[in-house]
């Protein structure tokens, strides 16, 4: 594994935050040596509190920090360790039922796009993509590499309360609502997992920089899987990757 | 057990944060007076985490189903105890059966009542911090019943402070944030040196202030956050995001509040002013 190989930017945010800064692109390969620094960073020091998203990590200490020390010791350790990819990277499978009653803009969606509904499905589908990030809400997975024949702008008026599981299009962007919230995505389906499990140590066991897959279920399945999520029996299936 | 006869405004259980989640997604949340909540907790020699109820505007009414001992900090309320008014920033012996009872702040926003041994809530995702949908609910709710811990041979503690606490101070101290240079630094630091008001859209996700900075064009890959930071949007908004801020974002973070600026603004409410003093 090669050393960090960009020209990182190492900024203090108030006197307890350092700001990593990657170039300012959308890059599956910067995000790679995000996630590589960051696990090194970990390594170091297990306790610190850190995000990571796209193209920076942001270090939360709880005491008072003096700007020279710590850069010096993050630069450091960009220079000269070499990065860790070695954590184990996933690949997240994630159901949904598509269009019907929860799919409540899939028919408006598809025919602005000039497309059937099977074809939409079949491009949010054939899609592996990436987690940039994980924020807005706990468990909400900013995901790269929606087919730009899907891109399409937010509604104009975002709704008051979209329900869990959505799974929506907004922009360049796709993803699933972890709980019910506000919201200005296109709805085109459901998904019945629990992204996020607050009853659970782990709440999220996606991590930024693995990867996702949408596949299409029917209603039958979708009441199962509800009902096992319910007993709590369900398990997220996932690869190695 | 504290049985809550009425919720108040907005009350909640909170202890100093939720650390450890922030990267799927979790908010810090915690106090949002956190100067305040540390006082009621000191005086009652409480462990700094130990979780207090945090009453904003109007306070609740609760009722003792047994001894313990409280202390009260932060906005002035008028405490009453079975009708009798009471100090503030002192510890207070309750009995089975007493009621506490509040009303409106007079100076400031928000209420800290501490109960030796901290409120005994869910303890989730390493915290107490009620953050919906870690807890069940985000707030207090007339007939929910806080668990307190038995009081060990009547301990009292005599401490006080002999002090008031005083919430019209309009200084918040700033730190420059990391997009201050992208921005722009003159025209910037020029429409930052007004006398600012808090806007009515405030809560304890962030605090949007009522005059505009300057717009711009300018918008980040979203990137993380931390309670204090201060949002510029295209239209020149500024939004200070506090205890229950989303932990990513995608505006430009011009300024960063320090954690006693924080505080203060926690004290304030729609109307309030205040300055931004920028810190080297």
């Amino acid at each position: 594994m090669k050393s960090g190989k960009y020209e990182l930017t190492y900024k203090l945010i108030g006197n307890k935050n350092v700001l990593l800064e990657w170039p300012n692109r959308v890059d599956t390969e910067i995000l790679d040596d995000v996630i590589g620094f960051r696990n090194l960073i970990k390594k170091f020091w297990p306790n610190l509190e850190l995000i990571s998203a796209y193209n920076s990590i942001l270090l939360i200490f709880h005491e008072t920090i003096g700007k020279k020390d710590i850069v010096g010791e993050l630069k450091g350790l960009y220079a000269s360790e070499t990065l860790s990819l070695e954590e184990k990277r996933r690949l997240w499978k994630i159901p949904v039922l598509y269009g019907g009653e929860l799919g409540i803009d899939m028919k408006n969606f598809s025919e602005e796009k000039g497309m059937t509904a099977d074809e939409v499905i079949n491009l949010h589908t054939s899609a592996t993509y990436t987690v940039f990030c994980i924020g807005f809400l706990p468990g909400f997975l900013y995901l790269g590499g929606l087919d730009p024949k899907l891109h399409h702008p937010r509604r104009t008026e975002p709704r008051l309360k979209i329900p869990k599981g959505s799974v929506g299009i907004g922009g360049e962007q796709t993803g699933v609502y972890p709980q019910e919230s506000p919201g200005g995505w296109n709805i085109i389906g459901n998904s019945p997992v629990k992204i996020f499990d607050p009853s659970l140590n782990n709440p999220c066991p996606v991590n930024v920089g693995d990867k996702v897959k949408f596949h299409a279920i029917t209603i039958a399945e979708y009441k199962l899987i509800k009902i096992q999520v319910e007993a709590g029996v369900f398990k997220l299936k996932s690869e190695k990757i | 057990m504290i049985k809550v006869l009425k919720a108040g405004f907005y009350s909640s259980i909170q202890d100093m944060g939720r650390f450890g989640f922030r990267e799927k997604g979790v908010p810090v949340s915690g106090v949002m007076d956190s100067n305040s909540a540390q006082w009621a907790n000191m005086l009652l020699n409480n462990h700094r985490e130990d979780a207090l109820l945090e009453m904003t505007m109007t306070g609740a009414e609760l009722y003792f189903e047994d001894d313990t001992e409280i202390a009260i900090a932060g906005a002035d309320m008028s405490p009453e105890l079975n009708g009798q008014s009471i100090a503030a920033l002192r510890g207070v012996f309750v009995q089975k059966g007493d009621t506490l009872k509040f009303k409106s702040a007079k100076d400031g926003f928000r209420t800290y009542v501490a109960v030796k041994g901290g409120f005994q809530t869910p303890f989730l995702l390493g915290s107490r911090s009620y953050y919906k949908p870690i807890t069940v609910s985000n707030r207090l709710n007339a007939g929910d019943l806080l668990p307190t811990v038995p009081l060990i041979n009547e301990e009292k503690t005599f401490a006080h402070l002999r002090a008031r606490q005083e919430f019209n101070a309009i200084n918040l101290e700033v730190y420059k944030g990391p997009e201050w240079n992208l921005i722009g630094e003159e025209a910037l630091l020029e429409s930052l040196k007004k006398t600012f008001s808090v806007a009515s859209n405030n809560n304890r996700m962030a605090y949007q202030l009522e005059e505009k900075s300057i717009s711009h064009q300018f918008s980040i890959l979203t990137s993380g956050t931390v309670p204090g930071t201060v949002q510029l949007t295209p239209a020149g908004t500024l939004i200070v995001l506090m205890k229950d801020a989303q932990t990513t974002g995608g505006y430009p973070r011009i300024l960063q509040l320090t954690d006693d600026a924080i505080s203060h603004l926690s004290q304030k409410q729609t109307g309030n002013k205040i300055k931004f003093v920028l810190r080297s």
